[in-house]
């Protein structure tokens, strides 16, 4: 039926994550029903590297709740550590939330031989809506050819009550550089997570390498058992990916009881990891770049002085929110 | 799938190692292996109860290349892996077979279990039992599949003997009686002259599965009734005969 | 659904001779580790593998079966890739493999069919019992029963060997999870048609790092 041409077949065309039908119709009558106030926030965030091959942004479009800007070296950085011609961004929230109803969107591109090193301000507290709802982030990388993208968020915290979709793409072209960690902590102290899925796809040279979903609260099932999470309170994995690695991966490492380094099917590493709390899965998941090595590992030099970059970032920006 | 299975009249003579726990099964392939290696290409197959450490002890021994000795794990079932479900052995004889072709002599050592089990023909052509003396004279007397039935019975450690007031002789004699003809060969690897007796019996058995007359036999049922009687006892099998029942294809 | 039962629950029952039994589904290293000890944990472990890669599973044998009753064996290769990336243990990709093939020898031997010459030397098991399904006369939802019901029978049957457990307490499990996979089959097969790429990803962190620690161990009962 749809052989030639899967996507223009698709009964699931307008569902990139796998909701049954009747998921999906849920989703649609969720937006449907989005509540007054509720925000749409899409940031746009571009990189490229000029005849120097420094790299600096291009686009750098703040909205609503997702406030871009350009950052110093916020903690010691695999790959990039100390080297200049880095273009640095941090993500700020500009309101709290994502709420129940709030539709996020971030679509960041790194240029073909461009560095990117996207941080954030804090972490992000997911909570539900005044009037319920589903709340989504939508988040879209394309790294381009020999292009670089260190992605260091905080934590996504899935609190009481919550029903989000996190969605994040990755997609590598040939040649290009990425190390990336998600981590999502259960609940705030003490309390069980609200609904959330998290789902992360990793694409390089158009051949999947990495596609999770994780599914918590309490309209899902199972996972608290011990082949999911357990009874731990943060998960969360680095995926690395380096075109030398074309030729062939390190080895698996199994560092720690609760953690793991392993080869993806192409050239790309994860650590993944579960630890009772935040503090625990950061040390657990910077292990994990340890045992990967030079120049993975996370390292504990002085950070380079702000003033070195500060003019390499030009942006346009469209602040709706604090600064 | 590509068919990589190597035709019959091509692959390696596959000849299974079975017997109780501990009575040197591992030790008649290391025998084997080193007197042998000069006039055939072998390769090992183990299986393990827990993981693979009857394939470590034979690399140690240094008898054969170490990567042509590999393991297969049985989840705490050998009897399964050699009888019922061989498909994973099969698929490592296979593998062994391509990775170094062309093998002469592909030996399979089950995991030590008991008495009832036997290889299926399906995974291997001969095969020989393994006892050995310090279990006991009467268990050659006792009979079931595999000392009744296999291609060669072995009793080992006959140099123990006199340590375990056993009668070799006896229990040589009442296994050729269970065996109704049926080789038996009583070694020690302490007393080259009986191994290589084994070896010989090795040596005729590949001889005659190149010529083609050598037919792969099942040495029956796990599970027989057995009745130990005055003449030396009947193996009573509940097999159901021949019968086949062949439906076909709607 | 009445046609075919026969044929499901030969392609479904772990005496079907290709290997299950060496295998604990990831239970071995769980209980080792101290993450399960009793009825309740065997339980939630179970659920929480049927829920995820059990599901998984299900899924893209539902896809192998839809697109082999179709011919369209070429598409089964992206099925195997997006498999792969839905499988972060390099371990258990591995013994994924190691049980497709041992399915797809037994299959090939007992009910031969044109389709398992096209899926290379080791195929996902979750592939080749989709095909395996479809050569069968069975369809999308009855695949992705059978390897859901592996899933959890597989480990359950591991559970009395690893476990001080009563045996009709892991069966009593396995009776009370009998409606869940029937609905994970459904919701399985709801997706059979989709491209590749779109099908079913849920994770199961603790299992992959649970697979990997026994990998590295000397001495296991169990292969995975």
């Amino acid at each position: 039926m749809y052989a030639s041409s899967p996507r223009e077949h698709s009964p699931h065309k307008h569902s990139p994550h796998e909701h049954s039908p009747r998921e999906h119709e849920h989703m649609l009558r969720d937006q449907g029903a989005r509540r007054p106030g509720a925000m749409s926030s899409r940031a746009v965030l571009t990189t490229e590297a000029d005849a120097r091959a420094r790299s600096r942004v291009g686009v750098l479009r703040s909205q609503g709740a997702l406030v871009l800007r350009p950052a110093h070296p916020k903690e010691s950085e695999p790959l990039t550590h100390r080297r200049r011609g880095v273009a640095r961004v941090m993500l700020a929230a500009g309101a709290a939330g994502p709420l129940g109803g709030d539709d996020y969107a971030l679509d960041v591109h790194v240029g073909a031989g461009s560095t990117l090193v996207l941080t954030e301000a804090s972490a992000m507290l997911v909570l539900p809506g005044p009037c319920g709802g589903r709340s989504h982030m939508r988040i879209n990388v394309h790294v381009g050819e020999g292009g670089t993208f260190v992605w260091l968020p905080e934590p996504i915290i899935a609190a009481r009550g919550c029903d989000h979709e996190h969605d994040v793409r990755v997609r590598l072209e040939r040649g290009a550089r990425l190390v990336m960690r998600e981590e999502t902590l259960l609940g705030r102290h003490r309390e069980p997570p609200g609904d959330f899925r998290t789902t992360l796809r990793v694409t390089h040279d158009d051949a999947p390498l990495y596609h999770q979903q994780l599914c918590v609260g309490p309209q899902a099932d199972g996972w608290r058992g011990a082949a999911v999470v357990g009874e731990n309170g943060a998960v969360g994995s680095i995926i690395a990916v380096d075109p030398a690695w074309e030729s062939g991966t390190p080895a698996t490492s199994t560092f720690h009881s609760s953690a793991i380094l392993a080869p993806l099917p192409g050239p790309g590493m994860v650590v993944s990891a579960v630890a009772p709390d935040s503090l625990q899965l950061r040390r657990r998941l910077s292990a994990g770049l340890d045992a990967l090595g030079a120049p993975w590992a996370p390292r504990d030099a002085p950070l380079p002085e702000p003033e070195d970059h500060r003019d390499e970032v030009v942006s346009e920006t469209e602040h709706t929110g604090a600064g | 799938m590509a068919k990589t299975t190597p035709t019959n009249e091509h692959r390696a003579l596959r000849i299974g190692v079975a017997g109780p726990v501990g009575t040197g099964k591992s030790s008649v392939i290391a025998t084997l292996c080193r007197s042998l290696s000069d006039e055939f290409v072998i390769g090992v197959i183990t299986n393990d109860i827990y993981t693979d450490e009857d394939a470590r002890f034979l690399r140690s021994e240094g008898v054969l290349p170490a990567e042509r000795i590999r393991a297969v794990e049985t989840g705490a079932c050998p009897h399964t892996a050699i009888r019922d479900d061989v498909t994973m052995n099969l698929i490592a004889i296979e593998d062994l077979e391509r990775d170094f072709a062309p093998l002469d002599i592909v030996l399979v050592e089950s995991g030590g279990d008991n008495l009832t089990a036997t290889f299926s023909p399906a995974l291997i052509d001969a095969q020989l039992f393994v006892l050995d003396v310090a279990g006991g004279g009467d268990v050659a007397r006792k009979g079931g599949p595999g000392i009744g039935g296999a291609d060669l019975l072995v009793i080992n450690k006959v140099d123990l003997a006199e340590h375990v007031d056993v009668d070799v002789e006896q229990m040589v004699a009442d296994a050729e009686k269970a065996r109704e003809g049926r080789p038996v060969l009583a070694i020690s690897r302490k007393r080259p002259a009986t191994t290589s007796q084994l070896c010989d019996w090795v040596r005729e058995l590949h001889r005659a599965y190149a010529d083609g007359s050598h037919a792969p036999v099942d040495p029956g049922p796990m599970a027989p009734h057995f009745h130990a009687t005055d003449d030396g006892g009947h193996v009573h099998s509940h097999e159901g005969g021949h019968t086949h029942h062949h439906h076909g294809h709607e | 659904m009445a046609q075919g039962q026969a044929a499901l629950l030969l392609l479904a029952d772990g005496r079907l001779p290709a290997g299950g039994y060496a295998h604990s589904g990831g239970l071995e290293p769980t209980v080792q580790a101290g993450r399960v000890s009793d009825a309740t944990g065997l339980e939630r472990f179970l659920v929480g593998r049927a829920e995820t890669t059990g599901f998984v599973a299900a899924a893209f044998a539902a896809a192998a079966c839809e697109r082999a009753a179709r011919d369209d064996t070429a598409a089964l290769s992206a099925l195997e890739s997006e498999l792969d990336a839905r499988t972060p243990s390099p371990e258990l990709r591995s013994v994924s493999r190691t049980l497709g093939r041992q399915l797809l020898r037994v299959m090939s031997t007992i009910h031969p069919h044109p389709h398992f010459a096209q899926l290379g030397t080791a195929p996902h098991q979750p592939v080749v019992m989709g095909v395996a399904a479809a050569a069968l006369g069975l369809g999308p939802r009855d695949a992705a029963l059978a390897i859901l019901h592996e899933s959890v029978a597989g480990p359950a049957a591991a559970a009395a060997k690893l476990m001080r457990i009563d045996p009709f307490d892991v069966h009593a499990a396995l009776a009370r999870a009998t409606e869940r996979l029937d609905r994970l089959a459904g919701d399985a097969a709801d997706h059979a048609g989709a491209p590749a790429s779109e099908l079913p990803s849920r994770g199961a962190p603790l299992s992959d790092i649970a697979a990997e620690h026994h990998r590295s161990w000397n001495v296991r009962l169990f292969a995975s």
